[in-house]
């Protein structure tokens, strides 16, 4: 067990110089160097980065309705063990969590567990159907404070609903995060429309299905001076559209997925549906777009669209597979793996699209903070040297469909350390 | 060790060209009294159709049944699988009655390549057909066809390609198996394909294929050497795909005024089942150029080829590797 | 193509220097022996049909059939018939081209049909053209020419025609250059380097 004071010697805070730092109370109590215990438990870090805790946007818990394929508690689980001390948990639920009561018991869930903040995310609409409003100002003034509202799973693609809910949530600084999808164009879809989709005979998901919503939504938030987030952009030409937004000023904010930073439609050729996601696998050509934009910051944060799917799901044949995978838990390691060992994101740069900025988006108090004394410890050490391949098996998730089984990555969460309480130790969860 | 046939992308020149000559071979056999060979006593061949297609599936039926194998043939309709239960049961359950093939017929793309690669089960996998992906043993049919008619001679071209034959696909090129595997075999042998479609009707991406892509199909046809017309369902039309039937017949159907614009040795191929009045009017179906019968009969040939070259050895002839090659003790 | 379909024909594995049996004259006379005894056993042969077994025994048949025209001034009918699809070995090597079946258009419906093959060896070659005949129609009679003999039958067939009988030991091999298929013709002695698995 973990005592409640901790000394982490050596530590390169945000990549910088070592130094130590004592945890104590909650909350960062001293830094410097050649600290002494004092009775604290040392944790002897030479090497490693101290980042503030992630902040994950996009995280789909699946309770209620799926316990199957994931609950609030390993969810939870799989997000301290990839070094997040909060989650934003997706609307898409059975029931939708469109209504208070299905907010704050998620946000209940996410307390009882321990292992990280939830913040519960809201339908924009009831049922997700994109007709009418749910009660967005009731579940902001719930015991969940919901800021971020989202149909995620479906694009809210009628304009006028769009245009209310970004109008409406102004009331409460809330953000609408929009799945950008045009339903016509991709109906049937199955992949990445291209050459690949070509040959294999997949229904095609074009570029254009997700640049055409996100064109109109950045205009519609310019119109109503709302506040406008982008769900996993994907392509290189809503990287173009966001960053002549973000050119013009407006409010608009964009998030890319690991999985969109790394893999592209040609591992569909395998027809397993392990690859399967929504939206799906583009080409190279959109990786090295997002991550430059990720890199210069037109894209704000990485956000896992950590998606489980239980074993029948994805054993089968593609057409028949669900959409979507694992996130939390190799988050970071493909972060580092595309961003910074390939040299456009320090460390501080990290922390900046993966803590800082997701927690600003969604307006988190005491996530996303500086490490600095006096802060809550809310904090994540990582390994960058650690090389070893994925393996499901260790997972905390309920679930085991990721992209990565058996992929070398690097790095590794050692320690994460949730209000100055270790939710992992040594690599293990506590 | 290669034991699937799974795309004719998979298949070598070489490959297809023993294909091809065997089923020279064993179309002799459709002219004895007893047509029937013992290759395959004793060996089982299940008919794993997910969509109903009496055509291909007795066609597969009566070349395993000719080469003495033994058939099940399990439906969708009807069976456990229309109520619910997924694919890799059905592969079990086929696996444990010691199937030593599965054809299979289904509405993914990427399902026979799914059943081949998936562990469920062990023995060949020939693809009939998946979605709009493959359907290679149709590509080898059209290839035969083709073989016999341009290259010919009395031993129907054994041993050669169709290297320089010009063969133009024309119709719903988006939505077709049998174009993508037509395309992959037929350059392979060395054919120069043009495809011909309303450009809805042409996927984003074929750009990248070995062949043309043209939308004027009057243009085309003087320089054909063989026109194969492709079923156009007419529910695509309610997609927007093109305006009417009448439109689509006028721009792209093949009628006899059209027909008389081909060089005189060159056939129209129809892979079945035709929409009269459609992509072709009964005056070009009915003449001695169309070759949709003959296709009908060779494919019995081409499916007893493609059965005994992946079965009757220790290790196929052709076709897909397995993925986990356990190479025989070479007895040769 | 696998090349020859003859099980009794081993052409692999051999490490010494193969000796010379028959040479080309030597397979010429042979040949024109059996095209006598063929027209005095079959009573002037006028319903002789001569079938090879592909590869060398279609070309030993095609040779054969000139010898008969010649003693008897008609031509006779020759074709091939392949054994590939009814050989009993088929699981136990990999799949393998088929080689022409090529039946005379007179047929062989109540006509004596001569098998010509170039070694006779364990017999099971010739049992799996007689189980390809017996699809094909209903001979009179069926007999057995080969070039040469070399013993170690594993089933009860024996040739009505022999070119040469040639005791041989299991590690020796026998092979038959044609000039059709070879450039040239002979019969070579050799000894194999390993035991072969093959059809045993």
């Amino acid at each position: 067990m973990s005592t409640d004071t901790h000394l982490i010697r050596g530590a390169r805070i945000l990549g910088g110089e070592p130094a130590d730092v004592r945890i104590a109370d909650g909350t960062v109590a001293e830094i410097g160097t050649g600290l002494t215990p004092d009775g604290a438990e040392v944790i002897e870090a030479d090497g490693q980065i101290l980042l503030p805790g992630l902040v994950d946007l996009h995280t789909h818990l699946r309770e209620p309705g799926r316990e199957d394929s994931e609950t609030v508690l390993t969810g939870t689980r799989a997000a301290a063990a990839g070094g997040y001390t909060a989650v934003h948990a997706m609307a898409n639920t059975f029931p939708v969590a469109d209504t208070a009561g299905v907010v704050e018991q998620v946000w209940r869930l996410g307390k009882e567990s321990g292992y990280c903040d939830v913040q519960p995310v809201g339908a924009v609409t009831i049922g997700l159907e994109g007709k009418q409003l749910a009660e967005l100002g009731a579940m902001h003034d719930s015991a969940a404070s919901v800021r971020v509202f989202s149909d995620d799973g479906k694009c809210v693609d009628d304009a006028v609903i769009m245009r209310r809910a970004l109008e409406y949530v102004k009331a409460f600084d809330g953000v609408v995060a929009q799945h950008a999808q045009e339903p016509r164009l991709t109906e049937g879809a199955q992949m990445n429309e291209g050459v690949v989709s070509a040959e294999l005979g997949l229904g095609g998901w074009p570029a254009v299905a997700e640049e055409a919503i996100i064109a109109r939504d950045v205009l519609l938030a310019a119109h109503v001076d709302s506040r406008l987030h982008i769900c996993h952009l994907s392509t290189a030409g809503s990287v173009e559209i966001v960053r002549w937004a973000k050119s013009k000023g407006w409010n608009v904010t964009a998030e890319v997925t690991p999985h969109h930073l790394l893999l592209t439609d040609e591992l569909v050729r395998s027809y397993d549906p392990v690859y399967k996601v929504n939206p799906p696998l583009r080409t190279e050509a959109d990786v090295m777009a997002l991550r430059e934009a990720l890199a210069d910051g037109t894209i704000d944060c990485v956000a896992t669209d950590h998606a489980p799917h239980p074993h029948e799901d994805k054993d089968c044949e593609w057409g028949a597979a669900a959409m979507g995978m694992l996130g939390l838990e190799t988050a970071l390691s493909v972060v580092q793996h595309t961003m910074v060992d390939t040299g456009l994101l320090d460390w501080a740069g990290v922390a900046d699209r993966m803590s800082f900025r997701p927690a600003a988006i969604g307006r988190l108090a005491g996530h996303g903070r500086p490490v600095s004394v006096g802060e809550p410890a809310n904090l994540t050490l990582v390994d960058p040297s650690y090389r070893g391949a994925v393996d499901s098996a260790r997972f905390a998730s309920r679930s085991r469909n990721t992209p990565y089984q058996g992929r070398e990555l690097p790095g590794r969460v050692t320690h994460t350390f949730l209000r100055g309480r270790a939710t992992v130790m040594d690599g293990k969860l506590v | 060790m290669k034991r699937h046939l799974i795309s004719a992308a998979d298949l070598t020149r070489d490959d297809a060209v023993l294909i091809l000559d065997t089923a020279e071979e064993l179309a002799r056999v459709a002219d004895r009294t007893i047509r029937k060979l013992p290759t395959l006593r004793g060996r089982t061949v299940v008919n794993l159709f997910f969509e109903d297609s009496t055509r291909t599936r007795i066609s597969f039926e009566a070349a395993a049944k000719r080469l003495s194998a033994d058939v099940i043939n399990f439906s969708a309709k009807g069976s456990s699988v229309s109520k619910g239960e997924s694919l890799k049961d059905t592969a079990l359950t086929l696996e444990a009655m010691g199937a030593d093939a599965v054809v299979i017929r289904h509405h993914d793309s990427g399902a026979p390549h799914r059943l081949a690669t998936s562990g469920w089960i062990g023995g060949s996998v020939v693809n009939a057909g998946d979605g709009t992906h493959e359907h290679p043993t149709q590509a080898l049919l059209d290839a035969f066809t083709l073989r016999r008619r341009l290259v010919g001679g009395a031993d129907g071209g054994v041993g050669r390609d169709l290297a320089g034959r010009r063969v133009t696909i024309v119709g719903d090129i988006l939505h077709s198996r049998v174009a993508r595997s037509g395309v992959h075999l037929l350059t392979t042998l060395g054919a120069e394909v043009t495809l011909v479609a309303p450009p809805t009707l042409v996927p984003i991406g074929a750009g990248r294929w070995p062949c043309e892509v043209s939308y004027d199909l009057d243009a085309v046809l003087p320089k054909s050497d063989a026109v194969m017309m492709l079923r156009v369902q007419r529910e695509r039309m309610q997609a927007a795909f093109f305006p009417t039937e009448r439109e689509y017949a006028r721009r792209y159907g093949l009628d006899g005024r059209r027909m008389a614009r081909m060089p005189d040795h060159a056939v129209v191929m129809h892979p079945g089942p035709m929409n009269r009045g459609m992509e072709i009017t009964a005056e070009v179906a009915d003449s001695d150029r169309c070759t949709a019968v003959e296709q009908v009969a060779n494919g019995v040939s081409i499916r007893m080829a493609v059965l005994y070259l992946l079965l009757s050895g220790a290790e196929s002839a052709v076709g897909t590797p397995a993925p986990t090659p356990t190479r025989s003790e070479e007895t040769e | 193509m696998n090349g020859d379909n003859s099980t009794d024909d081993d052409n692999t594995g051999e490490t010494a220097p193969a000796r010379p049996v028959l040479e080309a004259p030597d397979i010429a006379r042979v040949l024109t022996r059996i095209a006598h005894e063929i027209v005095e056993r079959a009573k002037g042969a006028d319903d002789v049909v001569l079938l090879g077994i592909p590869t060398r025994g279609t070309h030993l048949a095609r040779r054969l059939g000139a010898k008969l025209e010649e003693i008897t001034g008609r031509p006779l009918p020759v074709g091939s018939l392949d054994i590939t699809m009814y050989r009993d070995d088929l699981r136990m090597r990999p799949a393998r081209a088929l080689a022409r079946t090529e039946i005379p258009a007179e047929g062989i419906d109540g006509r004596l049909v001569v098998l010509v093959d170039d070694v006779l060896f364990s017999g099971r070659t010739i049992r799996a053209a007689l189980d390809a005949l017996n699809d094909i129609g209903r001979p009179r009679a069926v007999q057995l020419a080969v070039l040469v003999d070399r013993g170690h039958r594993e089933l009860p067939i024996r040739a009505d025609y022999v070119g040469k009988n040639l005791p041989t030991s299991l590690r020796e091999t026998v092979k038959v250059r044609l000039t059709e298929e070879d450039g040239r013709d002979g019969v070579l002695l050799g000894v194999r380097g390993t035991t072969p698995a093959g059809e045993r």
